[in-house]
């Protein structure tokens, strides 16, 4: 439905309008967004978990978690507000990694992400290994800022942004693919820009 | 759980029904759904424009209506002047205009009769607009329910629904507005005249006859950031804030 009076004067040049999924736009800065009030996590506090149901594989503290192989991503990413902004830098530990220091192969299909303010996040465990995600701990060379999710942040940057969860504590892996903050709330259980999967009700 | 492919589009076409300015900056527009839907306060729509080449763009808008209010959804959407809809509402927008709308959206910053309170409403500026919704659903269904809006503008002519709510204020029925105005002199003498701060939080609070419930926030980043500070700062638990932002 063409909209009366609405012209396209901000369609991006083809080159870059390839790089933005559908219902995105193009964004300079770094929009902040959070259901609650921003978390202050010290890193002499700071902890990460992997498990399986309840049951604890493997805990870092933060020495031992910067401890670990460190990779860079440089990737575009894209918020369900409908901003996409590109080559953002992060540094951090890729979840393959995570995964070998603990000695494990991912043992269900399934994760839950888990963050120090009770949020949570569901991801295909698919996802998140074989180089597609990290837990960043920087981001343009410095420490991630708390609004920002910081002292560490899930990146996943193929999907929605609010699957990169913010002040990151721990990965669940789970037999079924149990909804998280969000997806209980009306978003998406994967979230695929590409596919424009915003709301629960997109196929 | 697997989500239910939708079995028709989720886009419905709207019409504009209605146009008032409420601040120089801001206006509603009243929108009637050809698929009409009952929201929950706080909730928000999706709008989406067509160019005639196909380029779209879209952007949410808290909803400011009551669920029970009747005669269309209102909108009340803040002119940015580097924007690219919103302008486009302020200059082009006319009565009987089909716009694309989606929802409605949003299963947090929500607040039904049954949720309780008393609740603590902060807002900055155009954040005002789903604590809008907020308090007059209470009006409307549950005048028991007490209620303080602690909402920060730049000046008296820029307070979005400002008659509406200071008649409500005037009522005395458990609704308590605070107005704080960060670059004039407050015009009431129970109003503030500076940024929103843990001190003014803790005066808002005890008007309300018990500890708040729940705590709503909405505004811009800087906004959130600062007024969700103050409201721990003032005692107010983080469990029950929620927070919405807008901008970068």
């Amino acid at each position: 439905m063409v909209t009366r009076g609405f012209f396209s004067g901000r369609r991006p040049p083809s080159d870059t309008d390839a790089r933005i999924p559908p219902g995105q736009y193009l964004e300079q800065g770094f929009p902040v967004l959070s259901a609650g009030p921003t978390p202050r996590v010290r890193t002499e506090d700071w902890s990460f978990t992997l498990k399986q149901g309840p049951k604890p594989i493997k805990k870092w503290n933060w020495a031992e978690f910067n401890a670990l192989p460190q990779s860079k991503m440089t990737r575009d990413i894209h918020c369900v507000t409908a901003w996409t902004k590109f080559n953002t830098p992060w540094q951090g530990v890729m979840i393959d990694d995570i995964l070998a220091d603990a000695g494990i192969e991912p043992p269900t299909a399934y994760t839950l992400a888990l963050s120090f303010d009770g949020y949570s996040t569901n991801v295909p465990t698919k996802d998140l290994v074989t180089g597609k995600a990290m837990v960043a701990l920087l981001y343009e060379g410095k420490a991630i800022t708390p609004d920002h999710g910081g002292p560490a942040r899930l990146l996943v940057p193929h999907l929605y942004f609010w699957k990169s969860a913010k002040w990151v504590n721990g990965l669940q892996f789970t037999e079924r693919d149990e909804p998280g903050f969000w997806e209980l709330r009306g978003y998406h259980m994967y979230g695929d820009p590409w596919r424009e999967q915003r709301y629960s009700s997109d196929p | 759980m697997t989500a239910e492919p939708s079995p028709q589009s989720p886009w419905q076409a709207a019409t504009i029904t209605r146009i008032e300015k409420r601040t120089p900056r801001v206006t509603s527009f009243w929108f009637q759904p050809s698929r009409p839907f009952t929201h929950l306060a706080g909730q928000h729509v999706d709008i989406r424009l067509t160019a005639p080449d196909g380029y779209q763009a879209r952007r949410s808008y808290s909803i400011a209506s009551a669920p029970e209010a009747g005669g269309g959804v209102e909108l009340a959407i803040e002119r940015l002047d580097d924007g690219e809809v919103s302008p486009f509402f302020h200059d082009v927008a006319a009565v009987g205009d089909e716009i694309e709308l989606r929802g409605p959206l949003g299963g947090h910053f929500i607040w039904e009769e049954g949720d309780g309170g008393p609740i603590l409403l902060v807002g900055g500026g155009s954040g005002v607009v789903p604590l809008m919704a907020m308090v007059r659903h209470r009006t409307l269904r549950n005048k028991a329910v007490p209620v303080a809006l602690v909402f920060s503008a730049r000046i008296w002519d820029e307070v979005i629904f400002r008659d509406e709510l200071i008649g409500l204020d005037d009522r005395l029925d458990g609704f308590n507005l605070v107005l704080t105005l960060t670059r004039e002199p407050a015009r009431r003498p129970s109003d503030y005249s500076r940024r929103v701060d843990a001190r003014m939080i803790v005066q808002a609070a005890e008007r309300l006859p018990k500890a708040p419930r729940l705590a709503y926030v909405c505004g811009s980043n800087p906004f959130v950031s600062a007024a969700a500070d103050a409201l721990i700062g003032a005692g107010v638990p983080a469990e029950i804030i929620r927070t919405e932002r807008y901008g970068v």
